[in-house]
C-alpha cells in the first residue's frame, strides 16, 4: 500500500494551493476593498490617493487576492436581458442607400425616364421607373452600386439584393450582408452599453451576448432594473437633420423622404425634416456638459473630420435656414443657421437642468446604440435580501456539515474522522477553484455546495462499506485497505461522471442561479473525486503506517 | 468491536423481488397518475415559464393581502395573485408577502413605469413597505424557456443512459433511463398535485435528482456486473438480490448524509429556495427507491447475455 514519493507530493501540495487561494475568502471585506482599490488605481494610471493606499493595504500584495464572486441573489443587483432590433439596422441601411440609388438612376435618365421612391416596408426600397423597358439597364445601374460582402463565409457574395417587379425595383440587403450587419451591430451595441456601465463606475458588470442578438446585463449593486435600463436603454440617437417647414399641425403632410417629429418642450409645435440626416451621432467625438452665453447649461459637441465636413458645406449652403438637433425622434431645438461652422463643434441648447445636461453629454460621448432594445427579462433584488440569504445559506450550510460529520463518526468511527477530514479539505478546494477561476457564488450555488458535502461523502462510505466486506472475508487490514479502495474506485468513477454530465447540461441550458448551481455542483464532483479517493487514502495509509493495527476495524 | 451506528445488519438477504407486484405495480401506478395530474390540473408555473411580473414585498405591518389587492385593482393589471409567505427564518417584524401579477403584452417584460405605478399604490397601503425582489419575465422568452428546459431533461437522460450503455450494456441503459424518467415524471406530479410552483429552479433541481438517482443506480450495477462474473451459475434474479443486499448499506449512508444536508438546507435555507430543496429532496427518496425497485427490474425483463463459455462455478471469491 505504499504509494510512490511524487504522488505523495502531488497531492499534499494541491492541497496546499488550495489552502492558499481559498484563503482570501476568509478575509472578504478586506480583500474586496484592496481588490477594488488596486482596481481604481490601475484606472486612474498608476496613482493612488491616500484612501486608495490605505485599502491597498489592507492585504498583502504576495497573497492570492482572488475571491468568490457574488451573485446578484447575493450582493443584491439588477439582471436584464435584452433584445438588438437588429432589422432596424437594415432599414437605416436602406434609407441610407437611396440618394446613391436615385443618383445612378438619373445618369441613366435618357433610357429610365423618372424615377419615383415608393412606400414600402422597412427595410425594402422600392423604385418606380417610367419606362419599364429600360429595366434591364436599371438593374445594371444600381447593381453597380453592390460591394461585396467580407465575411468568412460570405465570401464573393455581395451586399444588396437588386430585383424588378414590373415597373418597381426593388432592393434589399442579401442575406450573407444581413448577417454581417447583425455581427457588427452586436458589438457595437455591447461596445456602448458596455461603456455606458462603466461610467457609473459599478464592480463587475456581466455584459454578455447570448445567442444571435440578445445581450445579458447583470451589475450589482444598482438600485433597480428600471435604473439600469435607463442608464443603458436610452438610445440617445442625435441626429441634425435640415428642417422643411415648422407647423402647429401634428397631422402635417410629408413627402415619402420626410418624417414629422415632435418638439420636445413644446407639444404644439412639429417640424417637417428631410428624413436623411445631415450628420448623426457616430460622427460625434465628444460632448461635455457646459454653458451658453446666458449661462443656462448646455451640451457643446465635436464632430470628426467627416462629420465635420458635412457639417460645414450645410451650414454654409443654408445660412438664414433653421436646422434640427434631434434626439430620439424629439426635435431638443431648431436654430436658425447664423453663419458658416467650419471647425465641427457646437453647443446644443434646450431647456435643461444641469443634470439633464450631463447626463446628455454621457449618453452623446457612449454613442448611440445602432438599433432599439426590447427588454424581455427584468430582475431586482435588494441588498437585504441578498444578505438575508447569504445568512441562511451560511447557516444551512455550518449545520448541514457538523450534522454530517457527526454522523459519519458515528458510522465509521475514526474513518468517520478521516473522511471527514478529506470533506473539510473538498470544501477548501471548492472554494480555491471557484476564486481561481473567478466564478460567481449564487443562492443555490451554496445549496450545491451543501449537497456536495452530502455527496462528497459517498466516495467514502463505498471505500469503506467495500473494506467491511473484505474484513469480513478475513482479509487482512492492510490488504482490506487497498481492496477497498481498488475495487470501489470504478462505481464512484461511474457515478461522478454521470452527475458531472448532469452539471454540465444544467450549466449548458441554465442562466443565472441555475448556472450558479450547475458551476459548484460540477466543481464539487471533481473536487471529491479527488479528496473522497486520494486524499483519503494518504491519510488512512499514513495513520496504518504509523499505528500498524492488527486488527482493522471501519 | 467498537460501536458503530449501523443502518443495516451486516449481511442482508432481502428478496427485493418478493413483493415486486406491489411495488412495480406502485410505481407504474404513481407514473400514470403523475402524467394524469399534470394533463388535467397543470403546473402551478412561476414567471420563468409563463411570463409576468413576481414583487416580493417587505413590511414591519403585517400583511394585509385584500388591502393590497384593492389597492392593485384600479390598475388594470389583469390576474394578480398575492400570497403571503411564512418562514421560521423571518424576524418577528418582517411580514413577506409575493405578488404575482400576469404578463402585458406579448413580448417584453413589464415596463418600469408600470413597475413603479404597483410600488406607489402598495406605499400608499403601508408606507413602511420594501420591494427586496423585482423580477419580471417576457412572454417571448419564458416560451422559450420551457422547451429548453424540457430539452435539457431529455437530454441529460439520453446522455447517462448513452454513458451507461458504453461503460455497462445497452439493458443497463435501458434500465437507468426508465428509473430516471419514473423520478423525474413522479417529482413532477407531486408538483402538479400540490400545486407548488414550477420554475426554472426547478428544473435544476430535476436535473440534480437525474444525477443522484443514477449514481445509485451505477453504484448497484457495478456490483452486479462485478457478481455476474463471479457466481456464473447463479440465476440472474439471485445475482441481483445479491448485489442489492451488498450494496444496501451504502445506499441507505449515502442516502442519509445527502438528506441529513438537505434537511439542514430545508429548516435553515430560507423560503427563496425552499421549494428547490423539496424538489430534490422528495428526488433523493424517489431516486433511491427507483434504483432498488425500478432500474433493475427492467434489466431483468431484459435479460443479459449470461457468458457460459468457461465454466467458473460458483467461486465466492478468486483470492
Amino acid at each position: 500500500m505504499h504509494s510512490p514519493l511524487w504522488t505523495r507530493v502531488l497531492i499534499w501540495t494541491i492541497c496546499a494551493f488550495g489552502l492558499l487561494y481559498a484563503m482570501p475568502n476568509l478575509f472578504y471585506g478586506r480583500v474586496e476593498r484592496h481588490n477594488d482599490a488596486m482596481a481604481a488605481m490601475a484606472r486612474a494610471g498608476g496613482a493612488a490617493t491616500p484612501e486608495q493606499a490605505a485599502a491597498i493595504a489592507l492585504w498583502p500584495d504576495w497573497l492570492p487576492s482572488g475571491i468568490v464572486n457574488l451573485g446578484l441573489d447575493l450582493r443584491g443587483g439588477a439582471h436584464l436581458l435584452a433584445e438588438v432590433q437588429v432589422a432596424d439596422v437594415y432599414a437605416a441601411r436602406i434609407d441610407g442607400l437611396w440618394p446613391a440609388v436615385r443618383d445612378a438612376l438619373l445618369a441613366e435618365r435618357g433610357s429610365v425616364g423618372a424615377v419615383q421612391r415608393l412606400a414600402a416596408e422597412p427595410g425594402t426600397l422600392r423604385v418606380r421607373i417610367a419606362n419599364p423597358e429600360a429595366m434591364p439597364a436599371a438593374l445594371a445601374a444600381v447593381r453597380a452600386l453592390a460591394q461585396p460582402v467580407v465575411t468568412l463565409t460570405g465570401v464573393g457574395q455581395s451586399d444588396l439584393e437588386v430585383t424588378a417587379e414590373g415597373d418597381t425595383l426593388v432592393v434589399h440587403l442579401s442575406e450573407a450582408e444581413r448577417a454581417a450587419t447583425d455581427n457588427r451591430t452586436m458589438q457595437q451595441s455591447l461596445e456602448i452599453i458596455r461603456r455606458r456601465v462603466d461610467e457609473v463606475g459599478t464592480r463587475e458588470p456581466t455584459i454578455q451576448r447570448q445567442g444571435a442578438d440578445r445581450i445579458l446585463i447583470q451589475v450589482p449593486g444598482i438600485g433597480s432594473a428600471a435604473e439600469l435600463k435607463e442608464l443603458i436603454g436610452t438610445t440617445a440617437q442625435l441626429t441634425f437633420q435640415s428642417v422643411v417647414q415648422v407647423t402647429g399641425d401634428s397631422a402635417a403632410p410629408v413627402g415619402a423622404t420626410q418624417v414629422l417629429l415632435p418638439d420636445l418642450n413644446d407639444a404644439a409645435t412639429f417640424y417637417v425634416l428631410e428624413r436623411l440626416p445631415v450628420v448623426s451621432g457616430e460622427d460625434l467625438v465628444d460632448a461635455q456638459p457646459a454653458f451658453d452665453q446666458n449661462g443656462r447649461p448646455a451640451v457643446n459637441f465635436r464632430f470628426n473630420p467627416a462629420g465635420a465636413r458635412a457639417f460645414g458645406d450645410y451650414t454654409a449652403a443654408n445660412i438664414g435656414r433653421p436646422f434640427a438637433i434631434v434626439l430620439d425622434d424629439e426635435v431638443i431645438s431648431a436654430p436658425v443657421i447664423q453663419s458658416h461652422i467650419p471647425g465641427g463643434s457646437g453647443i446644443i441648447t434646450g431647456n435643461f437642468t444641469v443634470e439633464e445636461s450631463t447626463q446628455l453629454a454621457v449618453l452623446l460621448r457612449a454613442g448611440a446604440l445602432p438599433a432599439e432594445m426590447v427588454f424581455l427579462e427584468e430582475r431586482t433584488v435588494g441588498p437585504e435580501l441578498g444578505q438575508d440569504s447569504i445568512d441562511a445559506g451560511r447557516l444551512a450550510a455550518v449545520v448541514g456539515m457538523i450534522a454530517v460529520a457527526l454522523f459519519m463518526i458515528a458510522c465509521y468511527g475514526l474513518f468517520g474522522v478521516f473522511a471527514n477530514i478529506a470533506l473539510t479539505i473538498n470544501i477548501v478546494l471548492i472554494f480555491a477553484a471557484l476564486s481561481v477561476l473567478g466564478a460567481t457564488l449564487t443562492l443555490p450555488g451554496i445549496a450545491g455546495i451543501v449537497l456536495t458535502m452530502g455527496m462528497a461523502v459517498d466516495g467514502n462510505v463505498l471505500i469503506f462499506e467495500r473494506m467491511r466486506e473484505e474484513l469480513r472475508q478475513g482479509r487482512g487490514p492492510a490488504r482490506a485497505i487497498e481492496l477497498g479502495y481498488e475495487r470501489a474506485s470504478s462505481a464512484i468513477v461511474d457515478a461522478n461522471v454521470t452527475a458531472l454530465l448532469a452539471a454540465v447540461i444544467m450549466y449548458a441550458v441554465g442562466s443565472g442561479p441555475v448556472r450558479g448551481f450547475a458551476v459548484t455542483l460540477g466543481i464539487g464532483i471533481l473536487t471529491s473525486q479527488f479528496t473522497a479517493v486520494y486524499v483519503s487514502r494518504q491519510i488512512i495509509t499514513a495513520w496504518y503506517r504509523w499505528r500498524r493495527p492488527r486488527l482493522l476495524t471501519v | 468491536m467498537a460501536w458503530r451506528l449501523k443502518l443495516v445488519r451486516d449481511k442482508t438477504s432481502i428478496d427485493f423481488f418478493r413483493y415486486v407486484r406491489v411495488t412495480f405495480g406502485a410505481s407504474l401506478v404513481a407514473v400514470v397518475l403523475s402524467v394524469i395530474l399534470v394533463a388535467v390540473m397543470g403546473l402551478n408555473f412561476g414567471i420563468d415559464f409563463r411570463g409576468g411580473t413576481t414583487i416580493r414585498t417587505d413590511s414591519p405591518v403585517p400583511v394585509d393581502v385584500a388591502a393590497y389587492r384593492a389597492a392593485l385593482a384600479p390598475l388594470g393589471l389583469g390576474d394578480v395573485s398575492i400570497t403571503e409567505v411564512f418562514d421560521p427564518t423571518f424576524g418577528p417584524e418582517q411580514h413577506v408577502a409575493q405578488i404575482r401579477i400576469q404578463a402585458q403584452g406579448d413580448m417584453e417584460a413589464m415596463a418600469p413605469e408600470t413597475i413603479r405605478q404597483v410600488e406607489a399604490a402598495l406605499r400608499g397601503v403601508d408606507p413602511a413597505i420594501t420591494f427586496p425582489q423585482v423580477e419580471s419575465v417576457g412572454p417571448k422568452v419564458s416560451g422559450e424557456l420551457i422547451w429548453t428546459a424540457l430539452l435539457a431533461v431529455l437530454a441529460a437522460c439520453v446522455g447517462i443512459g448513452g454513458y451507461i450503455w458504453m461503460r455497462f450494456e445497452w439493458q443497463y441503459g435501458v434500465g437507468a433511463v426508465v428509473a430516471l424518467a419514473h423520478d423525474v415524471i413522479v417529482t413532477v406530479g407531486v408538483f402538479a398535485l400540490f400545486q407548488l410552483k414550477f420554475d426554472l429552479t426547478i428544473v435544476a433541481a430535476l436535473l440534480t435528482i437525474l444525477g443522484y438517482s443514477v449514481n445509485d443506480t451505477v453504484v448497484v450495477f457495478d456490483r452486479l456486473r462485478e457478481n455476474l462474473i463471479k457466481y456464473k451459475k447463479m440465476p440472474l434474479r439471485d445475482v441481483m438480490n445479491l448485489s442489492v443486499n451488498e450494496t444496501l448499506s451504502r445506499t441507505l449512508m449515502t442516502a442519509s448524509t445527502v438528506l441529513i444536508s438537505l434537511i439542514a438546507l430545508l429548516i435553515f435555507g430560507g423560503d427563496v429556495i425552499r421549494g428547490f430543496i423539496f424538489a430534490i429532496t422528495f428526488g433523493v427518496l424517489i431516486g433511491t427507491y427507483s434504483s432498488i425497485y425500478v432500474a433493475k427490474n427492467i434489466v431483468l425483463w431484459l435479460g443479459l447475455p449470461r457468458d457460459t463459455a468457461t465454466d467458473g462455478g460458483e467461486v465466492p471469491n478468486e483470492a
